[in-house]
């Protein structure tokens, strides 16, 4: 385990090499011009320009520049760690913002996980069990259908018939938990049921699939050929190996979706990672833009190392392979 | 049936069972992809529903001008298809989609919009294929080292959030009219279709590196080897033609997700230029009228869902008649 675990702290280093690489050249290499303009905003001033050019080092030899960025990162600004740069827009670190908005985006996210992995593993395991009914049909049409369906063209249809329509929906915008619990409820569940749809609809194909195919395996023919009941069968020696893989999609599904539901965060105004980026990119505000890239970039890296120590627990062939 | 015998190893030869036997004859791979594939009523539908849009798509200014009489951006019954208050007008005799906030043709747009989803998407995916075929060729045929840095790059690129990075090449490509890269990439149709392409190579490069490494192993290619065939003639003459299904195949599940990609972007107003009709602008137009006129919402989205289904459903009858074992 121990060397399966350094395997992997090696291969987090390089991804993260190449995600800061990656930002670098976005954001300073690939703009035209002088990127302290690009960074100080829309209307930018003479001493902002200068401000911008201390801080990012941009008078300095392009690989310093470079080090400079990826050692504010991780050793943190003038502004704390991890440094995350200055709005110039805003006239403020971007750091106190990003975590503000990030709280949003988590209730966002926690909600709609929990409602995806119900729907999705249950429709999938049913699905499986009675393949070619009339039960199966209708679940994989409906998921092909939420595949299919951009979840911002849903979330407008489902805003114009619970909201404009039906009038059950509050609409869009965001109530914190704290001032109001049944309002912040009634605002998020919207929002969970059209952010959850594709990804259940996801769940329950691939739940089904994998299911269908380890009930193909020998040893399930062995345990039922040993006069296990088929609850047993299915609940002990199919379930365990057909869910296994979704540890693994959830983990990164769920930090992508950390990284800011930009989509669904837009069409409901719901002010979180994602609305943050939008708005700052309007506002030309490219810092803000760099630091919610990185930081969410670097969370996936870490929570795909958390989930591959977990598959490392829960399944053998892993570390030793 | 065939599955079972298939589960064994034996080759799958002519009708199995049920029928007379006498006469055994042998089938080509195509011969049975393509029996399974004319049993698949729903591709089918996709497939129509693709050629139909495809169809409009070429043909929408034929059509904007003799069924409408009008283009993407006439305004002249702007007056008309306006209310008091500036607000657009539903559907009507003239305008059987309504109108949008500037008093447009929704329906000449509709159909516009078609054009540039599927050429935004169909370029993009042609971008990626190149990419992904060639790097995931060398990937599996050539190994080693060069092999884990392509594949660990693919890993890497497929576990980014990606509408995060595209976001930000938008924002960096726009902070000028130059566009970005020296001038190479512009905003706007370009730069939509540069950052699409740099984001779907990678899902083409896994499944031809995964293709690959099995048909490497298989005794043609040693035969191949042993005439003193070079590795390059190997690789596009022997591997090549053996990647072409899969590569039609996973090509077909992108194009729906690129054609998502481009809405999105748009949506978000980063896509495509402000005058270029796209389903994903039009749906934000119409997130902010959404009491006043919803057809703005529902036509569009009603498109855009319809294309990515047909694409969707086309792509998995070709993918189960290929590969029937694939779990349906």
């Amino acid at each position: 385990m121990g060397r399966y675990i350094a395997r992997r702290l090696l291969y987090l280093m390089m991804v993260v090499l190449i995600i800061t690489l990656a930002t670098f050249l976005i954001f300073y290499v690939m703009p035209p011009g002088d990127p302290a303009v690009a960074f100080a905003g829309k209307t930018p001033t003479p001493e902002v320009i200068e401000q911008v050019k201390i801080q990012f080092g941009l008078d300095k030899p392009i690989h310093v520049q470079y080090l400079t960025f990826v050692r504010n990162i991780f050793l943190g600004d003038e502004y704390g760690w991890p440094g995350l740069g200055f709005s110039f827009d805003t006239r403020s670190p971007v750091k106190e913002e990003l975590f503000t908005r990030a709280a949003v985006t988590m209730q966002l996210g926690f909600g709609a996980a929990v409602l995806w992995l119900l729907v999705g593993i249950s429709v999938g395991i049913v699905s499986a069990l009675r393949r070619r009914t009339m039960v199966d049909r209708a679940a994989m049409g409906f998921a092909l259908f939420g595949v299919s369906a951009p979840v911002f063209a849903v979330g407008l249809f489902a805003l114009f018939v619970f909201w404009q329509q039906l009038d059950w929906s509050p609409g869009t915008g965001y109530v914190p938990i704290r001032e109001d619990p049944g309002e912040w409820l009634a605002h998020m569940i919207l929002p969970w049921a059209v952010l959850a749809l594709q990804y259940a609809a996801f769940y329950a194909r691939m739940v089904r699939g994998n299911l269908l195919e380890t009930l193909g395996e020998d040893y399930i023919r062995t345990a039922r050929a040993k006069g296990l009941s088929e609850r047993k069968v299915i609940g002990k020696h199919g379930l365990r190996s057909s869910l296994t893989p979704v540890v693994t999609i959830f983990g990164l599904d769920f930090s992508l979706l950390l990284g800011g539901a930009v989509l669904t965060e837009s069409v409901f105004n719901i002010p979180g990672l994602g609305q943050l980026v939008i708005s700052a990119v309007n506002r030309s505000d490219i810092p803000v833009v760099l630091a919610v890239t990185v930081v969410a970039a670097l969370f996936v890296t870490f929570m795909s190392l958390v989930v591959d120590v977990i598959y490392g627990f829960l399944d053998p062939r892993v570390r030793l392979s | 049936m065939s599955q079972a015998i298939e589960d064994f190893g034996l080759p799958v030869q002519g009708p199995i069972s049920g029928q007379d036997t006498e006469q055994v004859e042998g089938r080509t791979p195509r011969q049975l992809f393509w029996l399974r594939f004319r049993q698949d009523k729903v591709a089918f539908v996709g497939l129509a529903v693709i050629l139909l849009l495809t169809l409009t798509a070429i043909f929408a200014p034929v059509i904007a001008d003799k069924v409408a009489h009008r283009g993407p951006n006439d305004q002249t019954l702007a007056r008309e298809m306006t209310d008091e208050f500036g607000l657009p007008k539903g559907p009507n005799e003239t305008y059987i989609f309504g109108a949008d906030k500037a008093g447009r043709d929704l329906f000449v747009r509709v159909i516009y919009g078609a054009r540039t989803s599927l050429l935004v998407a169909i370029v993009a995916t042609g971008i990626s294929v190149v990419i992904g075929v060639t790097l995931g060729m060398i990937a599996g045929f050539i190994g080693g080292k060069i092999d884990t840095i392509i594949s660990r790059l693919i890993d890497v690129i497929l576990s980014l959030p990606l509408l995060l990075f595209a976001i930000g090449i938008a924002a960096a490509c726009s902070t000028s009219k130059e566009g970005c890269l020296g001038g190479r990439i512009k905003p706007g149709l370009g730069l939509v279709v540069f950052i699409i392409a740099a984001f779907s190579w990678p899902y083409i490069a896994r499944i031809v590196r995964g293709n690959t490494l099995s048909i490497r192993e298989k005794e043609f290619i040693e035969a191949s080897r042993s005439l003193g065939a070079r590795n390059s003639r190997i690789m596009f003459r022997e591997v090549l033609p053996n990647l072409v299904a899969p590569i039609i195949i996973y090509a077909t599940l992108i194009i729906p997700n690129n054609i998502i990609f481009e809405a999105a972007l748009s949506f978000l107003g980063l896509g495509v230029p402000q005058k270029t009709p796209s389903w994903g602008r039009m749906l934000s137009d119409a997130s902010r009228l959404l009491e006043v006129a919803p057809w703005m919402m529902i036509f569009p989205a009603l498109f855009l869902v319809l294309t990515t289904l047909a694409f969707n459903l086309l792509g998995d009858g070709l993918r189960d008649a290929l590969d029937p074992r694939a779990g349906r």
